[in-house]
């Protein structure tokens, strides 16, 4: 990677690749225009507020409930897609079987899916009197209307991220490795936990935490099986949009930023985390 | 032979996007007008009045070619009320707007679109319709649900959408605190805590009227539904005898608003047809079709042709009796306002 990286110039100065510029400037472009403006423009209006209002909305009862409920749930529904996620992919990569292919585009269905469809479907599913709430609620479990709903939303919406992050790196994947780990003595489970589990450990974590920080922005879907109650099931995006209702934009993009700033940290902590293991890996 | 630098092909793409971009705005507006044959008029309105709406543009366009011998076409826009209003606010075009309530079309005003004085424009308050809150319960009423008392019993599942999000729902909650205000003699203390009640018994809190409807109807969930009048009518249409409607003693004059938007209106050049289409909502023919769309007509004697239809014996308070919505909003359903109170006393 590196190398390609230094030697894009000549003993001229000349870019040994064309289009530079050209390709730079769409990227600039692009970058500015559709995500740095309108990050910027949560900026200015959150600045419109003084230090004490924007502390006073932030840590309202309602709101910090919300972050609550936003947090753990998508904490909850990384973990489920790290695991599933990461079985997922062994199976698409390491297995042939009819109907692999199938089953490798469906993967990608709830980034098709409009999010509002998902989340009238999971609930109608998992409502107590839907196909598979029935079931669960025959066993005194409630799934929609409750945190776990949510948690479910988060892990539809969520998934793909992780598979598709998993799934390129287990295909480069030497398989010598395995054996040689075989041959000399490892078993099945020692094998995975040490010699494939650190390979993909990285991709993982980033699958992972791309979930959890689309399931704390995630209100198409949740909306519908939350339920919605204040202090239990409200999620941040929902207060979000309860205070536009109100025409409080200022107040909206405090809690958006706020929201910003955890899923900003996250995956600065992630990155860093990868390039670590990367290095360690090699090293 | 000189090169063009990398830095300059960057700032030509740029300065090329950019402006295409601002040009397909400005190209995009253009056509919109030009494109399409007649005139066109958007009707921002609120999601329960869709199937009204779209009878009655058939009526007025039949209506306006007849009168006018000019063709229209009328745009429908339909979603929760206080989205609406600020998809309005926000630029969207609307000719005119026919929302859920008088506070939401007061928030356009305030951004200046549409002059102040609006609801004196038309009669009634500028509402051709009115509807009311009403229960409706699962065939054969098996939890006995005849009135607001009924509903903070024990073990009664209730589903109402959110006050915040929903104009639908402030209805809702205003019709209930009436009930108990007129209970309670008063005593705004015991209403609260009636109102405590009730809400504990909110399995969900919808964001919106019709997302409250198939919560109850598609999903099975909880036992009695607040709604409005001509939601439940709806449902019980489109699921024959699995319904009941249940009228409480006490309930609320609903008054859904429709204003023009005079700043739009002036740009596209509609205010004639603007102020027709709203002033035909008055018409015999309209009024009828409002109440076969199970909205109270505003005309007496038609309403009265429907007597069969709607209970017209309820006791109905209105907005007034509370000040008026700015008043209304202001009490109940801002930050901290009595809402939030009875949903953070029993965090």
């Amino acid at each position: 990677m590196e190398q390609q990286i230094v030697k894009v110039k000549n003993r001229k100065g000349v870019r040994v690749i064309p289009g530079y510029g050209l390709c730079m400037g769409v990227t600039l472009t692009m970058l500015g225009s559709f995500i740095l403006l309108p990050l910027c423009s949560i900026f200015f209006s959150t600045s419109r507020l003084s230090v004490q209002e924007f502390k006073e909305i932030v840590t309202s009862p309602q709101v910090v409930s919300g972050y609550k409920v936003s947090l753990c749930c998508a904490f909850c529904a990384s973990l489920v897609n790290g695991v599933f996620g990461m079985i997922l992919a062994w199976v698409l990569v390491r297995y042939d079987f009819p109907g692999r292919r199938a089953m490798d585009g469906l993967i990608e269905l709830p980034f098709a899916l409009p999010t509002a469809v998902a989340g009238i479907a999971l609930t109608y599913l998992y409502s107590d009197k839907g196909w598979l709430g029935s079931l669960f609620a025959k066993m005194g479990i409630k799934i929609a209307y409750t945190p776990v709903g949510i948690t479910i939303a988060m892990v539809f919406v969520g998934i793909p991220f992780v598979v598709r992050a998993v799934q390129p790196v287990l295909e480069k994947l030497d398989r010598q490795y395995e054996e040689a780990a075989a041959m000399l003595g490892a078993g099945r489970a020692y094998t995975f936990f040490h010699v494939i589990l650190p390979e993909i450990v990285p991709a993982l974590l980033a699958g992972a935490g791309l979930a959890f920080a689309r399931g704390i922005g995630e209100y198409g879907s949740v909306v519908f099986i939350a339920g919605n109650i204040p202090y239990k099931t409200q999620i941040a995006p929902l207060l979000i949009v309860m205070k536009l209702e109100q025409y409080k934009y200022s107040d909206a993009t405090a809690i958006a930023f706020v929201l910003l700033i955890f899923s900003f940290t996250l995956m600065l902590l992630i990155n860093s985390v990868q390039i670590y293991m990367q290095r360690f890996n090699k090293g | 032979m000189k090169r063009i630098t990398a830095v300059c092909w960057m700032i030509i793409v740029m300065v090329i996007t950019v402006s295409l971009w601002m040009s397909g705005c400005v190209g995009e507006a253009d056509s919109s007008t030009d494109g399409m044959e007649g005139t066109e008029l958007l009707n921002v309105s609120y999601d329960p009045t869709r199937e009204f709406y779209s009878r009655y543009n058939e009526l007025f366009c039949r209506h306006w070619q007849e009168s006018h011998g000019e063709e229209v076409h009328i745009i429908q826009s339909h979603g929760g009320s206080g989205s609406q209003a600020r998809s309005v606010i926000e630029g969207n075009e609307a000719d005119v707007v026919t929302l859920a309530l008088a506070h939401d079309i007061t928030a356009i005003e305030e951004s200046g679109l549409i002059e102040q004085g609006w609801q004196e424009k038309f009669e009634g308050d500028s509402s051709p319709y009115t509807s009311t809150i009403v229960f409706l319960v699962r065939k054969g009423n098996e939890k006995g649900i005849k009135d607001w008392d009924d509903l903070v019993k024990e073990g009664i599942e209730v589903i109402t959408p959110n006050p915040k999000t929903s104009g639908g729902a402030c209805w809702n909650f205003l019709a209930a605190w009436a009930y108990w205000q007129k209970q309670d003699g008063g005593d705004e203390e015991k209403t609260q805590e009636q109102m405590g009640r009730l809400y504990k018994n909110v399995l969900v809190l919808d964001s919106g009227a019709r997302g409250a409807t198939n919560t109850f109807v598609e999903n099975g969930q909880g036992d009695v539904l607040i709604a409005w009048e001509n939601e439940a009518y709806l449902a019980m249409d489109e699921y024959p005898g699995e319904y009941e409607m249940v009228t409480p003693s006490v309930s609320i004059l609903a008054q859904p608003s429709v204003a023009v938007v005079d700043k739009n209106v002036g740009d596209h050049g509609t205010e004639e047809l603007a102020e027709a289409y709203l002033g035909y909502l008055y018409s015999d023919e309209a009024q009828r079709l409002a109440g076969e769309n199970y909205y109270r007509p505003m005309n007496k004697e038609i309403l009265e042709e429907f007597s069969g239809l709607f209970n017209l014996e309820m006791n109905l308070v209105s907005i007034g009796d509370f000040g008026g919505w700015d008043k209304a909003y202001e009490t109940y359903f801002r930050d901290g306002g009595v809402f939030d109170q009875i949903y953070s006393g029993k965090e």
